[in-house]
């Protein structure tokens, strides 16, 4: 069934494009950027474009944020754009591997990118190569109720001990020390490589997520006792795996948690809930080894040309437009995220600024498991990271399954 | 019939000849074509849709394939993968409980319908209130019945805190979810059967009834014996839509746990989707060998209700 669908999309792409391939100069954009924010940005890039470039003529399709995921499989093979956008890390691994995304070194090379986007080229580089351009990229972090914090003589955690020591307060008072809802599992998994981050380390994640390090390493081990002395206390919000993320940010928008462990777009959420500034707060994640260098979390979004894209000199000229400091700064300001080129400025909200100041001090970026690790291990993993919240108990077991799927997955 | 002499004639005549004939071709055979003209833009459909699709699923599930790059020969190699994979076992496991437990439907809605086939005032208000939940979308019963388990704010997680002590999130143990979905599942599928057993009491003959009244038969005898053998034929369509209904159990899946908590209830519907389609689905090849294997599960009612259907219209 996939493949006929994919042969009658083919062919309605192959009538619309065939049509359009008339003009000279012409540039098919396929995007899933269909929340507000991220389609005002995406007009903004392409009107300026189009001004820079009057010989080109874009033409750009929006697609469901969800449907994208599986429609990009279709249109690279079927009929292929000149752009998409996807993301960083191993994320892009299965394109690149499968020949259906095309090296786009020499933009990098021509541009100078490998110093104004030096912080996302490691997670852009595969056999080394550079297979697509990053044009924004946000912080993960602690969010905290100040209100909370305030009520219950808490002071904002340096350190996990401090922050361990809070979560007991809360728990007397009977607050949820911190929130999640891990529905969609992924939330877990924040979780899960930030505690590795600051147990082990960027290198000993990096590896763990590449499959070098079984699962059953007692270092692996360790990260999950610390995470049990947060679960094991019930100082996580229960049942979190029947609630989406969404449906857990109430809990701290009406101080029924203390903290959320989230990425910065979050922030959108907890306002519309009706939280401000000044109830709103921000750290970093606590360290636990004052040893291990400082890693964050900053998954990076991205645009890359297919393999089969027809318009290649267009679209390249394009990646190094969607590349250059102004424009960087500019879409991200609509975003309300960091660009990922160093020559831009930050926009002037208070988050931004302070995950700025976090990530350009960090020691290594580390892109969030399912974009770190191969879908298949991504999947798995956060399944047994949401079991792990529920029954920190079997973590003998969960931590066996895993291993059996390294060893399956990566061969 | 060649004679010489219809060589000869003339080429006017023999087209003024022919035409009548071609004529009388279509009129002779017209009986014999005319089934085949109505069926055919709906068997070519058929054709594309679904018999090219089934075949094609069991030639990908013999290969490895990410769906994008070169496929590689694997065999049974996915077959032989699913029986030592513990999530696959859950979801047979799944689908083998929905299958049981959707059969509810088929006695509930029948006493429903008993209960509604009565003239009273208004009763139609209430035949339509009790086949509202079928008319509505699957994906809004799932809504629904995620908000009613949902944990804090829920109806069924405050009524169970407020008679023990402390509430249940049906849809976060993983010992209950599956029970939960097909609860909610039951819902609109009991209207369903319902509908089918209000239609079918309608043709009850009355003039049988009222024999077996003089008879003396009342209650349960007068239901298994006199009223049930009349409603045979709803009963079989009701267990072939719960049937189908049951193994095809997605959306529910889907929208009300997406699988979880940690895989507790998976169907093979949605490991399929999961494995071949979804967000983090690379897999073709294994996707495929999960559908041809619910295939074959399909196949084995579909063809028994096939053949009762065939015994009784030959019995006819």
């Amino acid at each position: 069934m996939v493949q006929l669908k994919r042969s009658v999309l083919g062919a309605l792409a192959i009538s619309t494009i065939t049509s359009l391939a008339a003009h000279a100069g012409t540039l098919v954009i396929n995007t899933d950027t269909s929340d507000p924010a991220p389609k005002k940005a995406f007009q903004t890039l392409i009107n300026d474009f189009e001004k820079a470039n009057p010989d080109i003529k874009v033409t750009w399709n929006v697609f469901d944020h969800e449907g994208y995921k599986t429609a990009i499989r279709n249109f690279l093979s079927a009929d292929a754009p000149d752009l998409v956008n996807w993301y960083a890390g191993n994320r892009m691994a299965p394109f690149v591997k499968a020949g259906q995304f095309l090296d786009v070194s020499d933009v990098w090379k021509q541009n100078g990118l490998d110093k104004t986007l030096a912080s996302a080229m490691p997670s852009m580089t595969i056999d080394g190569k550079q297979w697509g351009i990053p044009y924004t990229y946000y912080q993960w972090g602690i969010y905290y109720n100040k209100d909370v914090y305030k009520k219950y003589g808490v002071s904002v955690p340096k350190t996990w001990d401090e922050f361990l020591a809070g979560c007991a307060k809360f728990k007397a008072a009977g607050v949820d020390c911190t929130t999640t809802g891990t529905k969609a599992l992924w939330p877990s998994a924040g979780w899960f490589d930030y505690l590795d981050l600051r147990t082990n380390g960027y290198q000993f994640h990096m590896d763990l997520t590449a499959g070098k390090v079984k699962w059953t390493d007692p270092r692996v081990k360790k990260v999950f006792d610390n995470w049990a002395q947060l679960i094991k206390p019930g100082y996580v919000t229960k049942n979190a795996a029947a609630l989406d993320w969404q449906d857990a940010a109430p809990l701290l928008v009406q101080g029924k948690a203390a903290t959320y462990l989230m990425g910065n777009f979050a922030v959108a959420t907890f306002k519309q809930g009706g939280m401000k500034e000044s109830s709103l707060g921000f750290f970093p994640f606590p360290t636990i080894d004052p040893k291990v260098a400082r890693a964050e979390e900053a998954p990076t979004d991205t645009m890359h040309i297919p393999a089969k894209a027809k318009n290649v000199a267009e679209a390249k000229k394009f990646l190094a437009f969607l590349a250059s400091a102004p424009e960087q700064t500019k879409i991200n300001d609509i975003l309300g995220q960091l660009p990922v080129n160093n020559q831009s400025t930050v926009g002037n909200d208070p988050f931004l600024q302070e995950g700025f100041k976090m990530l350009s001090s960090a020691h290594g970026l580390a892109q969030f498991f399912d974009r770190d690790a191969p879908a298949q291990m991504a999947k798995v993993g956060m399944e047994g990271f949401q079991e792990f919240m529920a029954h920190p108990e079997r973590v003998d077991a969960i931590l066996k399954r895993l291993e059996a799927a390294r060893e399956r997955i990566y061969h | 019939m060649s004679s010489p002499l219809s060589s000869s004639a003339s080429p006017t005549a023999a087209v003024g000849r022919g035409a009548p004939r071609s004529h009388g071709y279509w009129r002779r055979n017209q009986r014999r074509f005319a089934p085949l003209i109505f069926v055919g833009p709906g068997a070519l459909m058929f054709l594309i849709y679904v018999v090219i699709p089934i075949f094609r699923s069991m030639s990908i599930s013999l290969y490895h394939w990410d769906g994008m790059g070169a496929m590689k020969w694997a065999g049974l190699g996915n077959y032989a993968e699913l029986w030592s994979d513990p999530a696959f076992v859950v979801s047979l496991k799944n689908n083998v409980l929905w299958l049981v437990l959707y059969m509810l439907a088929v006695p509930a809605g029948l006493f429903i319908a008993i209960f509604l086939n009565q003239t009273v005032r208004g009763i139609r208000i209430y035949k339509s209130l009790f086949f509202f939940p079928f008319v509505i979308s699957q994906v809004v019963v799932g809504l629904i019945f995620t908000w009613f388990y949902a944990p804090d704010f829920g109806l069924l997680f405050k009524l169970t805190k407020m008679l023990t002590g402390h509430g249940v999130a049906i849809l976060a143990d993983e010992n209950y979810a599956t029970y939960g979905i097909i609860f909610a599942g039951l819902w609109p599928q009991i209207a369903y059967c319902m509908i089918l057993y209000l239609t079918g009491l309608n043709n009850v003959a009355p003039d049988q009834v009222e024999a077996a009244r003089l008879d003396g038969a009342k209650g349960w005898r007068m239901l298994w014996y006199v009223i049930l053998p009349q409603l045979r034929p709803a009963t079989f369509i009701a267990v072939v839509v719960t049937v189908i209904g049951a193994l095809r159990s997605f959306d529910l899946v889907s929208i009300m746990t997406q699988g979880g908590p940690y895989g507790a209830t998976r169907v093979l519907s949605y490991y399929m989707f999961e494995q071949a389609l979804s967000e983090y689905g690379y897999r073709m090849g294994y996707g495929a060998a999960i559908a041809v294997v619910l295939f074959a599960i399909m196949m084995i009612f579909i063809s028994g209700f096939i053949w009762k259907m065939y015994r009784d219209e030959t019995e006819r």
